[in-house]
């Protein structure tokens, strides 16, 4: 992990960060990655990948209108005053 | 046919892959219970969990993934019966959450392939790399302020497809006829009304350019916002030539995601997307891995339709249609049932003929589809068998049809209300001829004199005489005889 990186990752997660968090940033995501990388001590030859630790089935529903209608709550926290719409700065290309 | 471009430097052939984005027919979304009806109030469809609200969980809809599971079907595709659901993270208005849940790793639909149609009659085969689910975004509306974006979330969760083919498309020819062939499987599957016009099916165009004879591929770049055939055609036309340019000039193409814009038409690099692309897809932890029943995949197996290319085959064997009569007849599945109504009963190829010159001619003319027909195909069936017990001639016939289409009465009410029997009775048909010799006696001079074309004059006039009613067969017959 260098200050490019965490530079790097913060502005994919739109963070605004100054230099000496970046700094600090940068030693304790150092010391996460090392943490998890003594999973890498572990032989994993031949062991299926694992992409839930739940042992249960995915539950699905039935293909029902149950929900919406709730434009009032949807809106609530809207930054601008408008009772169709999200308002926001324009985004066009 | 590879569509190639000139340059100054030697030949460029066009390579192409498609991702097509189609949302399922379901009545609620992918992960929550709003509706996905077109055409609502704003934000009125939008349950708290497409709000992308702290807390709300997302509970997989089983219509989507059988719909996922029938259009892989369609698509001589393998069903993946072990699936996994990804988050993938970027940032965008339309997008509340922050990453929108699709399959990266482990698509529920593998390898697939299909056939596309060429113009000449030629079919050619198209890879399909592989089918995941995702979900749609919401929908930005730019053009209600000057400053601002409005965001509609109606559409946000609704269930997409995203179907991926192998970059096996040389041409825009070759792009629209793909599209068009995935357009009507998903229509005959019932898994996509594949409507562009409303969205319903979007296109992302992957092109590159290669010298002929490289097998190479060469760099890409990614168009999105196609969002009709003409614009698939358009954007490739203007992409190929941008980068035939960039190439010829000894350039390298930049492998970035570009904007079609149809009013300036042309294809521009998108700002937002040139941060690199950097999803960080991981599984997300909200939903675990979806595992299919063998039994169920069987089961939708032998439900799925008749599919346009089986269909197509089927009524070249069966009816003894030719392959161009047949392909038009299968291009969607209400025509094909309508063609096959008539065919009932009647020649096949009659009912062919009058189904794509007259019926789908005069339905063009009225700017009318299919489903406001103003004749039913038990109706146009009824007006054949007319035909075919010589009650009417084929003549008369299309005057009928005529009146058909203006009024939707049944052939047979017509051709009574207005007298338009057909008349086979050898007495009559011999008055009227011997009527028209008497009245022609220089004509008649004529022909006995050698001019033999003059029979078709003869005809003719008889057949005047009986305002189009008599039985042509009996009418030559006759004046066979006595001329």
């Amino acid at each position: 992990m260098d200050q490019q990186t965490v530079a790097r990752v913060a502005a994919l997660a739109r963070l605004d960060l100054h230099d000496a968090q970046k700094k600090m940033l940068e030693t304790q995501l150092t010391d996460i990655i090392g943490f998890v990388e003594q999973l890498s001590e572990i032989n994993t030859d031949n062991i299926t990948p694992l992409s839930s630790v739940v042992d249960s089935e995915l539950p699905l529903r039935k293909d029902e209108v149950t929900d919406g209608q709730k434009k009032e709550d949807v809106l609530a926290n809207n930054p601008e005053e408008n009772e169709d719409f999200y308002v926001v700065t324009k985004i066009i290309e | 046919m590879a569509e190639t471009l000139q340059g100054d430097t030697g030949e460029w052939e066009i390579v192409i892959g498609l991702e097509i984005h189609a949302q399922i027919i379901a009545l609620s979304k992918l992960f929550s219970g709003a509706s996905t009806e077109f055409g609502a109030q704003p934000n009125t469809q939008v349950s708290l969990v497409d709000a992308g609200m702290p807390g709300m969980l997302p509970v997989l809809n089983e219509v989507c993934v059988e719909q996922a599971v029938r259009t892989g079907l369609g698509l001589n595709a393998k069903i993946n019966e072990h699936s996994i659901f990804d988050r993938k993270n970027y940032f965008y208005p339309d997008l509340p959450t922050g990453y929108q849940i699709s399959q990266f790793s482990d698509p529920i639909v593998g390898e697939g392939i299909i056939e596309i149609d060429m113009e000449d009659g030629t079919t050619k085969e198209i890879r399909i790399t592989r089918l995941h689910l995702e979900q749609d975004a919401g929908k930005s509306i730019h053009d209600m302020h000057p400053s601002k974006s409005y965001i509609d979330l109606n559409r946000s969760g609704c269930a997409l497809m995203e179907i991926v083919s192998e970059p096996d498309i040389r041409g825009a020819d070759e792009a629209c006829a793909y599209i068009s062939k995935i357009r009507m499987i998903l229509r005959y599957l019932g898994t996509c009304d594949g409507n562009m016009d409303q969205g319903s099916m979007r296109a992302d165009v992957n092109v590159s350019l290669r010298r002929k004879g490289v097998t190479e591929l060469g760099t890409r770049t990614e168009i999105k916002n196609v969002n009709s055939l003409k614009a698939v055609q358009q954007a490739i036309a203007y992409e190929s030539r941008r980068q035939l340019e960039v190439l010829e000039e000894g350039g390298e193409i930049k492998q970035e995601t570009r904007l079609w814009d149809s009013d300036k038409m042309e294809t521009r690099a998108m700002r937002s997307k040139e941060e690199a692309h950097d999803y960080r897809y991981f599984p997300d932890p909200d939903l675990l891995p979806l595992n299919l029943e063998s039994a169920w995949v069987k089961e939708i197996k032998e439900t799925l339709p008749e599919l346009p290319d089986q269909k197509k085959k089927r009524f070249v064997k069966e009816f003894g249609l030719s392959l161009y009569d047949s392909s038009i007849l299968i291009t969607d599945r209400a025509r094909a049932d309508y063609f096959e109504t008539v065919a009932t009963g009647h020649d096949p190829k009659i009912a062919a003929n009058w189904v794509i010159n007259e019926l789908l001619g005069a339905l063009n003319k009225q700017d009318l589809d299919l489903t406001q027909t103003p004749v039913s195909a038990q109706q146009l069936a009824g007006l054949l068998a007319l035909i075919q017990d010589n009650t009417i001639s084929g003549k008369i016939a299309k005057d009928v049809f005529a009146e058909m289409m203006d009024t939707s009465k049944d052939a047979s009410t017509i051709v009574e209300d207005k007298g338009l029997k057909q008349v086979t009775d050898t007495g009559t048909i011999e008055a009227l001829v011997d009527e028209v010799i008497a009245e022609n006696p220089d004509n008649l001079a004529a022909y006995k004199s050698g001019k033999d074309r003059l029979f078709g004059f003869f005809v003719g006039q008889v057949m005047k005489k009986s305002q189009g009613k008599a039985n042509p067969a009996v009418v030559n017959e006759v004046l066979k005889e006595k001329l």
